[in-house]
């Protein structure tokens, strides 16, 4: 059977068979990455635009490598270089892109939802979400299975501790829904300020004191502080006060049980929400995660570029788009 | 329904002649199976050779990042990683498969070895050959021919059976 994907919008759209679909194929990708010669010809003739709003270094490089490494073209479009800086709508510069006649769109933006959006429009074009605001960000997540069912002996019954800035953090939502399909648990740790109260629904445990969150977990998840998102300031009282409560030092990671990992989708912030000698020690788990991103977004572009959906699983809405743009003449 | 047309009796005693032909060339021998059914193979052939005290370096290969069908089936939902522990630059080395027809997948192996380092030599080892070719490949070894129309299916029946049990079928798929 084949798993083919049109879009991937989140981590809350895919079945659980289709999620362990992504991470086993990501996992063969690993090895290619190792070998001398990384390239292999799967998505020859294929081209892939990375459109991003929002700064991103390490995603955008993770989808550029994955691309060429299986030998699609990749073209990187950054926001402050679109024409969106000249007054071009987003619905506009999508459709510009798609008339170019791209496989597939890697989209970063700033606002929930904005995937979903463009999908609407370019019925010909495959849409995979790399960070849409702080709502999903699924190539991250499927990386974090990965690393865990690589490096922490698999997700089943794990417990996953994610501490941080859980408000703005797009991966800790992605984790509460990839845990209840795949049957891990999740621990949530933070200040009253930043841990949004509907967290509570999707039946996880909440802490706000970290040190009593430590033992039985087996993953010490750490989010960054996103401070161009904290705004207001107040959310705590200073970075110090922060590290010394919630930060992960040598000293917490030591009540922690013998095969408790360290993960980090990074970037870091070594002081603030990890100490430098915790992110280098045996137990950090954080570059296989950048090593495993390359391999989850081969996959997740080989699955999108493969056997096209069915006609008839358009849904009825991209159907009468798709009709609407072919009667505007816009497709060939 | 499907008819066995080579037994267990035949097809260890096709091995056995795949061992000697390889061993016939050389003491010191690559041997690369194609996943799944060809890394079954080349390890029976593998085992043989050890016992007549050939040195083997196995690797492994999964071909479905290089398949020409990526457009048409889509991707295959069961794949593992290759597998390759030597360095295939500048040696003969061995591409063991189960069942050689149409002559993709030997396409789709040969791209793969390649990206691996520059052989010095590439030949193939193939438990059957059912014809139907539609490239320019052919086997070096084949330890079985059987030719079989366009319209069957036929395979090394390896799952749930020991070794000694593995036996080839053939199933009509169409008319």
């Amino acid at each position: 059977m084949s798993q083919a994907l049109q879009h991937l919008f989140g981590i809350g759209q895919l079945s659980r068979e289709q999620i362990e679909y992504l991470i086993d194929m990501g996992e063969s990708f690993v090895e290619l990455s190792r070998r001398p010669i990384k390239k292999a010809p799967t998505l020859r003739g294929k081209t892939v635009i990375n459109l991003f709003f929002e700064n991103s270094t390490r995603t955008r490089t993770s989808f550029e490598i994955a691309g060429k490494r299986l030998s699609a073209d990749v073209i990187n479009i950054s926001a402050s270089t679109s024409a969106t800086s000249k007054g071009e709508s987003l619905l506009d510069t999508g459709e510009t892109l798609a008339a170019m006649q791209p496989h597939v769109l890697v989209i970063r933006h700033s606002l929930a939802g904005t995937c979903e959006f463009l999908a609407d429009f370019l019925p010909h074009t495959s849409i995979v979400n790399a960070g849409d605001g702080a709502h999903e960000h699924p190539t991250q997540i499927l990386t974090d299975l990965l690393t865990l069912k690589t490096q922490a002996d698999g997700y089943q019954g794990k417990t996953v501790t994610i501490v941080g800035d859980i408000a703005h953090s797009r991966v800790a939502r992605s984790h509460l829904l990839a845990a209840q399909k795949l049957g891990y648990k999740i621990r949530l740790v933070a200040p009253k300020t930043l841990l949004p109260s509907h967290v509570r629904q999707y039946g996880c445990e909440v802490f706000h004191d970290f040190d009593a969150a430590i033992p039985g977990s087996d993953v010490l998840y750490m989010l960054r502080v996103q401070s161009e998102r904290l705004t207001d300031n107040c959310a705590f009282p200073s970075i110090r006060e922060y590290h010394e409560a919630y930060g992960l030092n040598r000293k917490r990671l030591a009540q922690a049980g013998d095969n408790c990992v360290v993960m980090h989708p990074g970037p870091m912030n070594r002081g603030v929400e990890i100490a430098s000698d915790v992110a280098d020690s045996a137990r950090s788990r954080i570059l296989d995660q950048v090593e495993h991103g390359v391999a989850i977004r081969m996959a997740v572009l080989t699955a999108l570029c493969g056997a096209a959906p069915e006609p008839e699983k358009l849904s009825p809405k991209k159907e009468k788009a798709a009709a609407a743009m072919q009667a505007q003449g816009k497709l060939l | 329904m499907a008819d066995i047309i080579y037994d267990k009796a035949a097809v260890g005693a096709a091995l056995d002649r795949m061992a000697l032909a390889i061993r016939s060339q050389g003491n010191d021998i690559a041997l690369i199976g194609i996943e799944r059914g060809g890394a079954r193979v080349a390890d029976a052939v593998q085992q043989r050779l050890e016992r007549a005290g050939c040195m083997v370096v196995r690797g492994n290969l999964d071909i479905s990042f290089y398949r020409d069908d990526l457009d048409t089936i889509g991707s295959n939902p069961e794949v593992r990683p290759s597998h390759m522990p030597f360095d295939v630059s500048g040696r003969t080395v061995w591409l063991v498969d189960d069942v050689l027809y149409t002559g993709r997948t030997i396409r789709a192996a040969l791209g793969e070895v390649f990206d691996y380092g520059r052989p010095d030599a590439v030949r193939l080892c193939v438990l059957l050959d059912r014809g139907g070719r539609q490239l320019p490949i052919a086997a070096d070894v084949a330890g079985l021919m059987h030719a079989a129309d366009a319209g069957c299916s036929v395979k090394l029946v390896t799952e749930d059976v020991s070794e000694n049990d593995w036996h080839i079928e053939q199933r009509r798929v169409r008319a």
